[in-house]
Order: structure tokens, then sequence, then C-alpha cells
């Protein structure tokens, strides 16, 4: 489903993504940690194209792009590759000027040309899949954190995207309303959706991840199922991640 | 203070110059607000969006046309576009002038004001819009233009109302709207302190429908605002 290879990005001089390659199968859910710096969410990023990677290739779907340092892509390639995913934000950066349902309706109706009718029941069953239907006519500013995520993970699934990227979806909440937007996401995993997750929730990973990535200084250090990662690893980078989070 | 002979006489003025004079606003200082308000506008719109286009040939040339319509005072620009054209062959009409000066002015004061606004959207807004497939003209006309109308009604509006006030500049280049009649029957009847009285009500009038307007407009925009 997800392919990358040897992936580099740099800000200025700074050198974030240093050769990134790995893969993805279709319906599993993947887990990227690793420590603030480490190129786990401009990794995520990358794969929307929300950052233009400096080179390598990466296949989505029936997709692939092979970027060198002189390839300038066309909005359009950008946009058609970018339709296959869905992102769900730290900051959830729902539209504040639309109510809930709207939120859900706008990629529908704007970039998939749904008429407004079907767009609202699609938006009012993925509301209430996300246990919001109650919520439908409130806007961002009525709703709590944890209710405007979930509304962010409606908007991104409305478009029927091949893939769900998450970047650190529950960092930004309280920890009382953390497990809601945990939940949702563990039953779309248990759905068989595609799901790319930055998350420092070692729980979840545990419980909800197929595949582990863990990634410092620009490099994927260690991949594996949760079990090699969290409980068997040699590695002596992960070993010392692990440790300092458990410690917290 | 007054014989009553000498108040009946200013009422007298008052009464018979009131629709003249509210007519001249009609006809003049009212189109001459809207049509100038709107075509500045839309000037000012793109105005913005090439500034921030970071296109370097666009920037420079809205920077020098903001520096220009600015940095000059709108009476000079009104005696140069009216009085001083003519004299390389361009003779416009007073109303036509009029049109085009405000416009240029309006539209270089109401650009920084747009761009301002477009600016003050959160980055993330642009993302989540991409995030669900626009394209960058879609994630501006429905996810940041909105955001950004509602920021920028309230400088907006100060710089309308401010329009319809500067708009009695015009009387300077001969048009007759409603200072101007205000001028020409003062003039006849020796009554300026009352006449200008007079006028500044009938300033004062629109002004206040205007800001009415937009307190309107501020409400329709200003959904999913905390209040």
């Amino acid at each position: 489903m997800i392919t990358i290879d040897n992936l580099y990005k740099r800000f200025d001089k700074l050198e974030v993504l240093k050769g990134v390659s790995l893969s993805i199968d279709k319906g599993k859910t993947a887990v990227i940690i690793g420590p603030s710096g480490s190129g786990k969410t401009t990794l995520l990023r990358c794969l929307n194209l929300l950052e233009m990677p400096d080179k390598g290739t990466i296949t989505l779907g029936d997709k692939t792009l092979q970027i060198t340092e002189n390839s300038r892509l066309k909005q359009g390639e950008i946009v058609s590759f970018r339709k296959q995913t869905g992102m769900v934000f730290q900051s959830y950066n729902l539209f504040p000027h639309l109510t809930a349902i709207e939120n859900v309706m706008e990629g529908q109706v704007t970039v998939l040309k749904r008429s407004k009718d079907e767009a609202r029941k699609k938006a009012l069953s993925l509301l209430e899949k996300v246990g919001l239907q109650d919520r439908a006519d409130m806007y961002p500013f009525q709703l709590s954190g944890g209710q405007q995520q979930r509304v962010g993970i409606a908007r991104a699934m409305a478009m029927d995207p091949e893939v769900l990227l998450f970047d650190e979806p529950t960092s930004a909440l309280d920890p009382e309303l953390v497990g809601e937007v945990l939940k949702v996401m563990k039953d779309l995993a248990n759905e068989g959706m595609t799901m790319v997750v930055v998350t420092h929730e070692m729980k979840f990973a545990s419980e909800a991840a197929d595949q582990v990535i863990f990634m410092d200084d620009g490099v994927v250090v260690e991949k594996g199922t949760p079990d090699e990662v969290f409980n068997a690893t040699k590695n002596p980078r992960t070993m010392q991640f692990l440790n300092k989070v458990a410690e917290r | 203070m007054f014989g009553d002979e000498r108040t009946e006489r200013i009422i007298g003025i008052l009464s018979d110059s009131f629709f003249p004079i509210l007519k001249a606003g009609l006809q003049f200082t009212i189109p001459l607000t809207l049509i100038t308000f709107s075509l500045g506008l839309i000037l000012a719109f793109f105005t913005a969006v090439a500034r921030i286009s970071g296109f370097k040939p666009l920037v420079l040339l809205t920077r020098f046309y903001v520096w220009i319509f600015r940095g000059t005072p709108l009476l000079v620009q009104l005696f140069i576009i009216f009085y001083g054209l003519p004299s390389v062959g361009i003779t416009l009409d007073p109303f036509m002038a009029a049109v085009i000066v405000f416009t240029l002015n309006k539209g270089a004061y109401s650009s920084e004001i747009i761009r301002a606004a477009i600016q003050s959207i959160n980055k993330g807004q642009w993302e989540a819009a991409f995030s669900i497939g626009m394209t960058k003209s879609q994630a501006m006309k429905r996810i940041v233009l909105p955001q950004a109308i509602r920021v920028s009604l309230p400088p907006l509006g100060n710089s309308f109302i401010s329009l319809v006030k500067d708009t009695s500049l015009a009387a300077t280049i001969t048009v007759t709207e409603l200072f101007q009649k205000g001028q020409q029957i003062a003039a006849v009847t020796y009554e300026p302190l009352w006449l200008y009285i007079e006028v500044a009500f009938i300033y004062l009038i629109f002004s206040t429908v205007l800001s009415y307007l937009q307190d309107k407009l501020e409400i329709r925009y200003g959904r999913g605002v905390a209040k």
C-alpha cells in the first residue's frame, strides 16, 4: 500500500530525513514513535506532500512519485496524490466558520462534487460513527477538544481516503479526553483502515499497531511488531528511548 | 439669541435646502461611495493576493502602487487626474475622475487590510483544506476568505465610512455632490453656519445607515466565533 524508499528532506541547513525507507501493507496500522525532532512528523507530512521531500520515492496505492532535486510537481499532480490520503492534525484544524457537519461535508461538496444531500447523509453517518451525531450543528468552539478531534477524523474519512494519517492526534488533548479519540482510532484500525499514526501513546501503539516504527535523528532505527519493538528489542537506542518514556 | 424673523428665515432656508442637498447626496455621494468602494475592494483583493504571492515582479508592482497612493494626499491625486491630465490630452468627466481616484486610493489602503486579514488566518487552516484535496484557490475561497472577511470587516467598515466623508473632496473637481450643493446654497443665502451644520447632519445620517449595514455584515460573518 505504502512504500517509501530512501527519502530525504532538509529545512535550510537542518537535515530532517536522512534516507528513510519503509513499507506498510494495506489494512494495517503503523505507529511511528521516536523523540521529538526525530523527523516522524515530517515523514508523515511528506506522505501527503504537505512537505515536499527533496528526493526519494513514495508509492501510495497505484501512484508512484519519484522525486529528485530537480523535480517540480504541478499542483494537479500534488492534489491527485494527496487525495488518496486523509489527515488528522494535532491541533484539529477544524474550519471554525463551519458547523461540525459542514466541516465533514465541505470536502465532499467542493472537491468530490457530491450533492449536498449525499454529502450530508455521509457526514451524518460518519458523525454517528465517531459518536457525535447529536453535535452535528455545533460550531467547533462549542465542542471539547476530544469532540473536535473526532470531527477531524470524520472530516478525513469523508473523502474515502486509502490511508489515514494521524499527526500526534491526542497530544493537545486534556488527559481525560484522550481515551475517546483513541477508541475511535482503534475501531478504525479493527475495521481494516490503513493508518499511519505518529504518537507518544505507547499503550495505543502496543494494542493497535501491526507495525511499530522507531525513528531517531532522521532515520528508521528499528521496525517490527509491537512485541518485537517493545519487549524484545536489542537496539540500544530503542531501549534508551523506551526507558525514558517509561519513566514518565 | 435671534429675532423671530431671523429664526423663521433660517428655518425656511434649511427646510428648502434639505431635499436638494439630500438629493445631491443620493445622486452623487452615495453612488460615488458605493461604486468606488466596490471597485476598490476588488482591486484591493487582487493587490493583496499579488502581494502575498511571493512572485517578485508582482510584489514590487503592488508595493509601488500602495506606496504612491498612501503616500500622497487624496486631494492632490484628484487634482492631478482632473486638472493635470488634460494637459497631456486626457480629459475626464468629473464624476469619472473621482471614481478613478477614489478607487485607486481606497484600493491601496484596503489591500493592506485584506492582506493582514488573510495572513492572520492560521497556517493550519490552509493545511487542513489541502489535506482534504483542495487546490490553493478552493482553499482561499472556501476556507480562508470567509474567515479573513470576518477579521477585516471592522477596519473595512472604518475605511468605508471615511470614504463617505472623503467624497466631499470631489466638490473640488466640480462634482455637484452633497457638500458642493451645500456650498452653492450657502453662497446665495449667506447662512454658512446653519447650512454646513445641515450638510454635516446629512453625512451623519449616511454614515449611521452604513454603520448599521456593517453591524449586520459582522453578525453574518461572525458565525462560529465564541461570543
